[in-house]
């Protein structure tokens, strides 16, 4: 009885992995691709059939990516609009999130549904009278223009205040008791308590941040101001047929994203995982 | 002489209280301030404005004046836009049910304890970070109707694949494998997640029963997964409305195939970016809204029968 226990139990150990491997393959196929076409010569692209490994590995097609467009200002600008709206949303919505589930003052409940009701409305609804805004303020082609509207987040918000919820009371009147008034609660007491939804919250707005495509070619359209997502849709526009070219440009703008995936894994996890527990 | 002095202590907290009470309401005021300005500011104003603008005719620099409702009576006849609602609802009947059901897969075939699980995970998870710009790039290379490597792997089967992107009866759908290709990783996580919160017990019940894995999977697994399965769609169902990255990347505007790929999104960008027709473009935002909307309270309504709360 219990060798064939073992028997099956190894048999569909076999046949989940088997199917997780298929799975993977299909998932890595696009970046191996990726990978290998960014080292081939032009010719090797357009063979029939297909050159698999390139004859040589040199960065010829970095290099002639990197010639053709400003990619150090795609790094510049993409760099300082993810860390400033993202030191932004840390601060603007974990103050408020901190007021929304500890404090009480009249209108609260109020201004956090009208809040809640922004999540529920598509970004094109903003778009239009936020270009207004910027274009008002003179920000078209600017970095403020990519920064200041991502400072604020409901999504944020609403996220930490979740997790400000699940932090015991307890704590807070201790530090009440040491006489911390309610400033000095939410740096000392809840900020320290809360790292894993700040950095869940970080993660996200990274990510977002860096990936956006829409937004940067509405606002942006010079090439001094824009970021690395702009960036690779106006190569495609130059290098429409060379993909060689296209694809050292496209390492080359995704590869920080992967870097800090891997190093910081088992935040993206957890906090990935926290926005579906805490809806 | 107690009691008075009790009366009286409570009267001193009762006075002490309030000052505590509108220092607590300022701190609370000055702590969202910044946040409801900025959200008032971009985000809540804008949607009145959005929904003033589609009422109005755009004309050169900007310039705007009041048109009732003629926006909705071109809405109504415009075939193009239509076609894009179409687009929209193909894309989004095909691509989130198969996000959601390869997610579970995934999600339940990682939580059997398998060895090598973060590496599985890993890769699984890699497509997400991954900015859509880039993976566009990819994938229309790999799409190639000369030079792709999807059509040399059917070569070994002998079929001549077609030119995916620039033939109308295919381009959409190879969007949508590009669409679930990238979503399946984070769903993936968020279920495996919910799996992990389903108490071992009830297998252990089942196994006492002689239960199979099929008839655990569908018995307990299945509907004690339904509300994460519930929060995985309603999320993917509303991302999906809003398709624009994709359809701008590989197939864009000058291709012969927009005309039946292209997305609500994608046109309203159109309208209101390259036309300057951001009178009309309001118009197509509030309608998408309001779709959204809809679905979003169907689906509500319709958990009730699917949806098991503990």
């Amino acid at each position: 009885m219990r060798a064939t226990g073992i028997r099956t139990t190894n048999r569909t150990k076999l046949i989940i992995h088997a199917l997780l491997i298929v799975g993977a393959v299909l998932m890595m196929i696009p970046f191996v691709w990726m990978l290998l076409t960014s080292f081939k010569s032009l010719t090797e692209s357009t063979h029939v059939p297909p050159v698999i490994i390139p004859k040589s590995f040199n960065f010829d097609n970095y290099t002639k990516a990197m010639v053709s467009l400003p990619f150090k200002t795609f790094y510049f600008n993409t760099i300082v609009t993810t860390a400033a709206k993202t030191i932004g949303q840390l601060f603007f919505c974990s103050l408020a999130a901190y007021a929304f589930a500890r404090l009480s003052f009249p209108g609260r409940n109020i201004m956090f549904i009208l809040c809640l009701s922004v999540l529920m409305v598509p970004g094109q609804v903003f778009i239009i009278p936020q270009y207004m805004i910027m274009k008002q303020l003179g920000w078209i082609d600017s970095l403020q223009a990519l920064i200041v509207p991502g400072l604020f987040s409901v999504f944020g918000t609403f996220l930490l205040r979740q997790f400000f919820m699940t932090i015991p009371r307890e704590l807070e009147e201790a530090a009440k008791l040491d006489g911390c008034r309610y400033f000095g609660i939410y740096w000392r007491v809840i900020i320290p308590l809360a790292k894993p939804g700040l950095v869940a919250l970080a993660i996200f707005t990274i990510l977002w941040s860096w990936n956006d495509l829409l937004w940067p070619i509405i606002v942006n359209t010079s090439m001094e101001k824009m970021p690395l997502s702009a960036g690779l849709a106006y190569l495609q526009g130059e290098h429409f047929t060379n993909f060689p070219v296209l694809m050292a440009g496209s390492i080359l703008a995704v590869w920080p994203m992967i870097l800090m995936f891997l190093f910081f894994q088992r935040y993206f996890i957890e906090g990935i995982a926290l926005t579906g527990t805490k809806q | 002489m107690q009691i008075e002095a009790d009366v009286r202590a409570r009267q001193m907290m009762k006075r002490k209280i309030s000052p505590m009470k509108t220092q607590e309401w300022l701190w609370g005021y000055i702590f969202v301030a910044p946040l409801i300005l900025g959200i008032a500011v971009f985000y809540m104003w804008p949607v009145i404005q959005t929904f003033y603008f589609s009422f109005t005719e755009w004309g050169a620099f900007n310039k705007y004046s009041w048109s009732g409702l003629k926006n909705y009576e071109r809405l109504l006849q415009d075939k193009v836009l239509w076609s894009a609602f179409r687009n929209t609802l193909v894309f989004v009947v095909w691509s989130v049910p198969l996000t959601v059901i390869f997610s579970i897969i995934a999600a339940a075939l990682l939580n059997q304890k398998v060895k090598g699980l973060t590496i599985y995970r890993t890769l699984y998870f890699l497509p997400v970070v991954t900015m859509p710009a880039a993976v566009s790039i990819v994938w229309k290379w790999l799409y190639n109707g000369d030079y792709g490597f999807i059509n040399y792997i059917l070569s070994f089967v002998n079929i001549k694949g077609p030119t995916w992107l620039s033939d109308p009866k295919f381009a959409l759908y190879a969007v949508i494998v590009v669409a679930v290709w990238m979503a399946i990783g984070n769903n993936m996580i968020i279920l495996l997640s919910g799996l992990q919160g389903i108490s071992s017990s009830y297998y252990e019940a089942a196994e006492l029963d002689g239960a199979g894995p099929f008839y655990k999977f569908f018995n307990i697994t299945l509907p004690l997964l339904t509300p994460t399965i519930f929060f995985v769609m309603v999320m993917q169902l509303i991302s999906a409305f809003q398709m624009f990255d994709l359809i701008f990347m590989m197939i864009g505007d000058k291709s012969i195939a927009i005309e039946s790929a292209q997305t609500v999104v994608f046109i309203f960008y159109k309208y209101a970016f390259l036309d300057n027709a951001k009178g009309y473009a309001s118009t197509i935002a509030i309608v998408l809204l309001v779709v959204i909307l809809i679905i979003t309270a169907i689906q509500m309504r319709l958990q009730k029968k699917w949806v098991h709360y503990e």
